[in-house]
């Protein structure tokens, strides 16, 4: 009985070395283990052995079909593995064929600098406000303490409606509607679209976009403009962002100033980009002019604010390097995939 | 405002500094440097020279030979400039020198042109004598320069000086951004000031004393001001026995500097007061004023009136006129007029110098579409304090320059000024404005230089009648800033409450739209607001649809931009036609914009201001997958019902059977469509266009960002086919609303997967396949449940006149 147990063994173990396909080698399966199989025949002629040979030569059987099952195994891995080699081979693709874009639409370039200036302000505290296009002339100028017949308004070349209405000229106005309603403290941004009949060419456009900020409480301070605004360039336009204020005049604030930040493109050194000056001018502000609040109905001696202008395209243009504000409403959409 | 620095330093002496620290300290200061100019930047080594001996060149015709001396030494150049002769002074650079342009007056060369000796046709030539334009300016700013030819010296200029210096080109122009609250700062004297302050220099304001003659000016001229209201001032003065004759060098060079061109004693005298003190003056000649008077009033309507450049103007009631006793002789702070101006043959002149109104002389100078330096200085309003200085200083420069005798006696008809402002002094609130921590003396310092007096008595700062933009304390806090130093002041962030940052929820849906834009592969597009009237009719609008009722910009930058939009498509459409001519393929773009909608035209409230999400395409799109993109926002928005699709929707500018109403719950929230052939033409794209316009504020009441979780399917769903026969007229959609109502609570989805029209089907019907899934929530579903829906539903279908398919 062992010897034909060693047999079946050895030949079991030669025809699945011999064995060159899956096939082959379910056959052996079946021809040595299976239940018309060479081992099973063993097992069933284990009545002609004697009885106390029994438990021996079963556990012999046992042990003959763990290794043929085993190696059997392990050919069948083997050949699946040099199958799938196969098969990969056979699948090789050149993988610098062009790529099966879905295709997916951009953000305008003015919309993109909007959602960053309007992510940082929202992150310091500051809720986002809209204000009309058309306006009166009262929230445009009057209430922004440019009275009627002032030069300033003729600076701002004004589109009319009539006497009455007209279409804004900055988003300052929205400061106002924001203080009427009473509720103190303030901390808002404006964005949105303003008007000025600039003919249009490379760098103007009768039509842009301003975000406006405005920040009211008690004990608001210069100091406090500036060190906002400093926080807002630097994750704007990056951590090692220099700031620079100049004296100016906006009619709406008192002291006011321009802000300018040093040069993104040479860090301050000077080049084509910022002139050779190694500034750029990106921003008006000050401190909320007392009779601009007075005629909001919030008393300048308890309150003063700080307010803040600043012109989207400016933005948008400089970061992207935009050299043509037509370009911004052309909608060409060679352009706009760049974004 | 261009001036030169010499001219600045006229008035503080002890300024000593580099061009680039005068642009960054007056900068930051508030007294903003625009740019400047080295007027000696490309000029080095130019002498004067004489012109001692002139010979023929040997070889060449065109070309002399010259003697020069130097003064230290002699050197031969040659020339073929036509115009020197012995004995002539001129400017010579010399080996390595340098000149900054060529001599025909061309653009200037960046770094200037280097001279160096050389032979000219085998002649030696050691130098080159130069033209005004060689020295980079030109006739304009020296008239005496000839036109053609070598620039020449006065005889009495010496020989060998640096003639960078006597042509006074060793100066820097500098320009100036003046903000318009800075009238004082419009004239060279309050620069001089603010310089002065910035680096802490004395300012030296010009001496001005008038000797007078004997005679009297109440003898020449009276002077009655009708219309005081717009002139609160008028100064007159008379200089007799006038001699014309060219103003000074240095008034010339300085004017010149200022980009006014010198044209004689008189007309210098007057442009340089209006640049010193920011006051216009007018001469007028005094023999051509009638009755030795002058009236101040209004004109009449319609009147007409000869300018000095010879033009006619077409006069109203609301501009100011100065006459004398029987016409008009000028237009008060604008232009004076063509009777009474001066001619090189004048004896004597009488000199204005007035305060008018600025806010009418800017409407009068717009009306009259007339704008000159004048009239721009007045516009913003003059101290009237200032006219009697500026006459004052005109006449001493008068006296100065020997061009007159000033005649006794000012006439001075004036309201009465105004009091100076005076502002309490809080030192302590300007700390609190500033967030600073600055000490009054050091406050009243930066005042003094500023020459705002403090009133220790009363604790109060004077104002000087220049400074009318000194209000309040908020301005003294400026000034207080400025000249402490912006740089100086720290930086920190707002105290007190904390708010929250917030995105209004109009805003956020409107970011929701752009997303799923974007994921659906159109790119964000900005149009105008305005647009032209002939839209309308590019876009097959009716004639009277209320559509057109837009709002007129009253002074548009022309008829394209006249109207506020009150559709979005145009600016759609032209922007698809646009990509479509540049041959950009499958374009899709969509823009977030306002239409502007009136209640009542002309306007007398605010519009209606309707944000529009307005989608186009051509290319791989069609109408469902336009659709598809509409219900994809929707979706994100939380508009979850069922959006129904009215095919009448009454666009003119869509194909009429490819447009559809977008309907919710009773609302219309927009429609879209494929654009009318017609339409495609006018906007020139020759391919077919999709477009949907999704009005937001009707989307806004039914959006919503909540969402409610609905437990996953725990027993089988069970599904079933249906293939009907439907006359053609039935939409879809009336095919699924009874499927809807009759499925019942079981019915969980519906799909249309065939839908087929041929030869198959018979004439006027098609056919139409349903896959429709049933599944109940808390058992599995047995036969009965099924055939019970179905059964109804077959029904149904058969009442519209559906046959089922075997």
């Amino acid at each position: 009985m062992n010897e034909k147990l060693e047999q079946i063994r050895q030949e079991a173990i030669r025809q699945i070395e011999n064995s060159d396909a899956l096939e082959k080698l379910n056959e052996i399966k079946v021809n040595f283990l299976g239940k018309k199989g060479e081992l099973t025949a063993v097992l069933k002629s284990m009545k002609d052995v004697a009885p106390e040979d029994r438990p021996k030569v079963g556990q012999l059987v046992n042990e003959t079909r763990a290794e043929i099952e085993k190696v059997l195994e392990q050919a069948i891995k083997k050949m699946e593995n040099i199958k799938r080699e196969a098969q990969m081979k056979a699948e090789v693709i050149d993988v610098t064929l062009p790529a099966k874009k879905n295709q997916v639409g951009h953000s305008h370039p003015n919309v993109i600098a909007m959602e960053e200036v309007q992510r940082i302000f929202i992150g310091m505290g500051y809720e986002v406000v809209e204000g009309p296009e058309i306006e009166t002339d009262y929230y445009n100028f009057e209430a922004l303490n440019i009275p009627a017949d002032h030069p300033a308004k003729d600076e701002q070349d004004t589109f009319y409606i009539n006497g009455d209405f007209l279409l804004r000229t900055q988003t300052s106005g929205t400061q106002v509607h924001v203080m009427e309603q009473g509720k103190l403290p303030i901390r808002m941004i404006a964005p949105g679209r303003v008007f000025r009949s600039d003919e249009v060419d490379a760098t103007h456009s009768p039509s842009f976009h301003q975000i406006e900020g405005l920040v009211i409480d008690k004990h608001i301070t210069f100091a406090d403009l500036k060190g906002t605004l400093a926080e807002f360039s630097k994750e704007l336009f990056g951590a090692d962002t220099k700031v620079r204020f100049r004296p100016h005049h906006f009619n709406f604030t008192e002291p006011s100033a321009e802000m300018d930040i040093s040069c993104f493109k040479c860090g301050g050194e000077g080049c084509r980009f910022c002139k050779g000056t190694g500034w750029i001018e990106i921003l008006g502000c000050g401190m909320v002019h007392p009779n601009v609040l007075k005629m909001s109905k919030i008393d300048p001696e308890e309150y003063t604010g700080f307010a803040f202008g600043i012109g989207l395209e400016r933005i948008a243009l400089l970061k992207y390097e935009i050299d043509d504000m037509r370009l911004l409403y052309e909608n060409d959409a060679r352009f706009l995939k760049q974004f | 405002m261009n001036t030169a620095l010499s001219w600045i330093k006229a008035y503080v002496p002890e300024l000593d500094c580099t061009p680039q620290e005068y642009l960054d300290a007056m900068t930051l200061s508030g007294t903003k440097v625009e740019t400047y100019e080295c007027l000696d930047k490309n000029l080095k080594d130019i002498y004067v020279g004489q012109i001692l001996s002139i010979e023929r060149h040997p070889d060449a015709d065109k070309l002399i030979v010259c003697q020069v001396d130097l003064g230290d030494k002699k050197l031969q150049i040659v020339t073929g400039a036509p115009n020197v002769k012995v004995g002539d002074k001129v400017p010579v650079v010399v080996d390595g020198g340098k000149v900054a342009g060529g001599h025909d007056g061309g653009p200037l060369p960046e770094d200037g042109i280097v001279i160096k000796n050389g032979k000219l046709r085998g002649v030696e030539s050691f130098g080159m004598m130069c033209s005004i334009e060689e020295l980079g300016s030109d006739r304009n700013m020296y008239p005496e320069a000839p036109e053609n030819g070598i620039y020449i010296f006065p005889e009495d200029t010496k020989v060998g000086a640096d003639a960078i210096e006597v042509l006074g080109l060793h100066d820097t122009v500098f320009e100036y951004e003046i903000t318009s609250n800075r009238v004082d700062c419009y004239s060279v004297l309050g620069i001089a000031r603010e310089a002065a302050a910035t680096f802490d220099k004395p300012f030296i304001a010009p001496e001005v004393k008038v000797n007078e003659c004997s005679d009297k000016i109440e003898d020449y001229i009276s002077v009655e001001v009708k219309d005081t209201d717009l002139c609160p001032r008028f100064c007159a003065r008379v200089v007799k026995n006038i001699k014309i004759a060219p103003s000074p060098e240095w008034m010339q060079r300085r004017l010149a500097a200022s980009g006014i061109r010198p044209i004689n004693n008189l007309v210098d005298i007057t442009n340089y007061v209006m640049e010193e003190y920011g006051q216009p003056m007018h001469a007028y000649d005094l023999d051509t004023i009638e009755g030795k008077k002058i009236i101040v009033k209004r004109a009449n309507d319609g009147d007409t009136f000869m300018t000095l450049d010879g033009q006619e103007r077409k006069l109203d009631g609301e501009m100011l006129m100065i006459n004398d006793a029987s016409k008009a002789i000028g237009i008060a702070g604008i232009m004076g007029g063509e009777n009474s101006k001066i001619t090189d043959d004048v004896k004597t002149v009488c000199f204005e110098a007035a305060t008018f109104n600025g806010a009418n002389v800017r409407k009068s100078a717009k009306r009259l579409g007339l704008r000159t330096d004048a009239s721009g200085k007045f516009e913003k309003g003059l101290d009237p304090r200032n006219a009697l200085d500026a006459i004052n200083r005109a006449c001493s420069l008068i006296e100065e320059l020997g061009c007159g005798e000033v005649v006794s006696g000012v006439v001075d008809v004036c309201e009465p000024l105004k009091e100076l402002n005076r502002i309490k002094f809080r030192p302590e609130r300007i700390n609190e404005l500033l967030g600073t921590d600055i000490d009054a003396d050091t406050m009243l310092k930066i005042f003094k230089k500023l020459e705002l007096v403090y009133d220790e008595a009363n604790g109060e700062i004077v104002i000087p009648s220049f400074r009318q933009d000194l209000e309040g304390i908020a301005d003294l806090a400026e000034e207080v800033a400025r000249f402490y130093g912006y740089d100086k002041i720290p930086s920190t962030l707002p105290s007190g409450e904390a708010t929250t940052g917030k995105l209004p929820f109009k805003l956020r849906v409107e970011a929701i739209a752009r997303q799923v834009a974007q994921y659906c592969g159109f790119s964000q597009g900005m149009c105008y607001s305005f647009e032209s009237p002939k839209v309308y009719d590019k876009l097959l609008i009716d004639e009277n649809d209320v559509i057109r009722n837009a709002i007129v910009i009253s002074n548009p930058l022309g008829e394209d931009f006249s109207i506020m939009r009150t559709i979005s498509l145009n600016g759609m459409l032209t922007s698809l036609s646009t990509n479509y001519n540049r041959r950009n393929a499958n374009v899709r773009l969509y823009e977030m914009g306002n239409i502007y909608i009136a209640d009542k035209l002309p306007l007398e409230k605010l519009p209606d201001e309707r944000m529009q999400f307005t989608l186009g395409g051509y290319g791989d799109i069609d109408f469902f997958g336009m659709k598809g993109v509409v219900e994809e926002f929707f979706d994100a928005v939380g508009i979850s019902g069922k959006i129904e699709y009215d095919p009448n929707a009454g666009k003119n500018f869509l194909h009429p059977g490819r447009q559809a109403l977008i309907k919710y719950q009773g609302s219309i929230l927009g429609y879209l469509g494929e654009v009318h052939p017609e339409v495609a033409d006018n906007y020139e794209l020759g391919t077919k266009t999709y477009v949907a316009v999704i009005d937001m504020p009707n989307v806004l009441p039914f959006a919503s960002f909540d969402r409610k979780y609905v437990g996953l399917a725990k027993y089988p769903a069970v599904s079933r086919d249906i293939s009907m026969v439907v006359p053609k007229e039935i939409m879809v959609g009336q095919i699924e609303t009874m499927i809807a109502q009759r499925g019942g609570k079981i019915l969980e989805n519906l799909n249309l997967f065939d839908i087929y029209e041929g030869s198959q089907i018979k004439e006027g019907y098609k056919s139409v396949a349903y896959n429709i899934t049933f599944r109940a929530k808390d058992r599995t579903l047995n036969e009965e449940d099924i055939n019970g829906a179905m059964k109804k539903i077959l029904n149904g279908l058969e009442s519209m006149g559906i046959e089922l398919r075997a």
